[in-house]
């Protein structure tokens, strides 16, 4: 069945539309999952971490948003999380958050595209350029999105809120490994970060600690999980 | 034909990808030949006649229901440039799918099919206009506007151009437009029955030698 009745001519349309849960040949697309937040606070180390904790369970393939170059694809080419045919970046426009809320043609061929070449896949990270903390993604284009922000960037920033930090469906604080270093304080981030989300979830996570993305990492497999039932 | 959906169509927010696209704005920037206002009016009075008058006339052509795969054809014909034809087609692909979804229309199904990775930009504007119930001058007037609307737009991120200076290029180029869309339209007319050799082909080689250098770019803001 096709989520979107209310385009009958659609419905045997040659090529998916925008959020249609169904791949034109009737299989269920990837589960997208969105990675937006300032820039420098992680989301292309976290993408890399999750490509290495997940490639051996699931298919899957990533979309950079860089702002003005290719830097964050090609980190991650030269890390080799995944092979370079599945890694896609999108051309901005010096306007990231554009391209991820009111114009999401670009990111959307980039999806389909990774499915149409590299598919079937089970899920497609797509990174943000990197913006404000209003900058959030479009449902048109991500069934889920992570917000990571960092304990460099201000202790403050939950409290300061914001769409990313209020309504994203995981809020990663990272780098909590450099709490010490720049006066930040996490109880007072947890704190904060509860309060501005009730029930939604919060991670304080350190790439360079032990536990590194492992939670991050089980977050998405329950939203796969959900995805697929 | 309804006024208010020519606007819909042309508004620059309109979501079909352009935003990421400079019209060759970011190659002139960086040589020189846009630093300013004037050099902006220059550019875009240059490409109003030009590839805009080309692209008006192929969006004409379209919302009069002449083939699509033989106006692609014109289309790839009349772009030197790999890299300008990629680009037109990622447009139109892109347009496409934003037209599908606000105007629902068999024609333009059947002309996603037909190309699934796209046909060149104007094409798909002037189906998406017939789509909207629009006709080939308004078809016409989207294709001049944006094509210098565009550039404006990226000029004013590229150079931190002022915004109302930007918008007065764009204001003072209307008449221009107008007559370019009368020639456009006019050529359209006589294409339908004289065939698309008679579609104006009117070239600009700097943008399409800029395009090519643009495209091998390390680092730059637009897509194009
Ligand atoms: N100390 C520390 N550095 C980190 C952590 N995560 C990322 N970084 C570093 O922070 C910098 C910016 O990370 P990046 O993922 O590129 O940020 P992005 O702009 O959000 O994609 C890089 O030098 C990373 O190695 C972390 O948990 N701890
Ligand atoms: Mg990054």
């Amino acid at each position: 069945m096709h989520l979107d009745h209310t385009h009958p001519h659609t419905h045997d349309g040659p090529a998916a539309l925008s959020a249609d849960a169904h791949r034109p040949d009737g299989r269920r697309r990837a589960l997208r999952i969105g990675l937006g937040g300032p820039v420098g606070s992680g989301k292309t180390a976290t993408v890399a971490a999750l490509c290495r904790a997940l490639r051996d369970e699931l298919s899957l393939a990533v979309v950079t948003n860089d702002i003005y170059t290719r830097e964050d694809a090609e980190f991650l080419l030269r890390e080799a999380v995944l092979p370079p045919e599945r890694i896609t970046a999108v051309e901005t426009g010096a306007c990231p958050h554009t391209a991820i809320r009111d114009d999401i043609s670009a990111n959307l061929e980039a999806v389909e595209e990774l499915e149409d070449e590299v598919g079937p896949l089970d899920l497609i990270l797509v990174e943000s350029g990197g913006d404000n903390l209003t900058a959030t993604f479009s449902k048109g284009l991500v069934d889920a999105q992570i917000f990571v922000i960092d304990v460099a960037g201000g202790d403050d920033i939950p409290r300061k809120g914001g769409p990313g930090v209020t309504t994203a469906d995981l809020l990663v604080i990272n780098k909590t490994d450099l709490a010490p270093y720049v006066g930040s304080d996490l109880a007072r981030m947890a704190a904060d970060a509860k309060a501005q989300r009730a029930e939604l979830p919060v991670v304080l996570q350190s790439l360079r600690g032990e536990g590194g993305v492992t939670a991050v990492a089980q977050w998405v497999r329950e939203r796969l999980a959900a995805w697929t039932a | 034909m309804t006024r208010a959906a020519l606007l819909v169509l042309a508004d620059g927010r309109f979501p079909a990808g352009g935003h990421a696209h400079s019209g060759g704005a970011e190659a002139a920037v960086k040589a020189g030949r846009i630093t300013g206002a004037s050099g902006l009016e220059s550019f875009c009075r240059g490409r109003l006649h030009t590839a805009g008058l080309v692209s008006a006339g192929l969006a004409a052509a379209a919302a009069l229901g002449m083939d699509p795969a033989e106006l692609d054809a014109a289309a790839d014909a009349r772009t030197p440039s790999p890299a300008l034809r990629g680009v037109a087609r990622r447009l139109g692909r892109q347009l496409m799918r934003a037209a599908r979804v606000t105007w629902p229309s068999a024609e333009l199904d059947a002309l996603a099919r037909q190309f699934p990775k796209g046909a060149h930009q104007p094409v798909v504007l002037g189906v998406a206009a017939r789509a909207a119930g629009l006709g080939a001058e308004d078809a016409a007037y989207c294709s001049v506007y944006e094509g210098v609307s565009g550039p404006a737009t990226a000029t004013v991120r590229l150079l931190s151009l002022d915004p109302f200076d930007a918008t007065g290029v764009v204001a003072r180029l209307a008449p221009e437009m107008d007559l370019v869309v009368g020639r456009a339209v006019e050529a359209a007319r006589r294409a339908v029955h004289d065939g698309v050799d008679v579609l104006p082909a009117a070239s600009a080689p700097l943008l399409e030698i800029g395009a090519e250098g643009h495209a091998g770019w390390a680092v730059r803001l637009f897509a194009s």
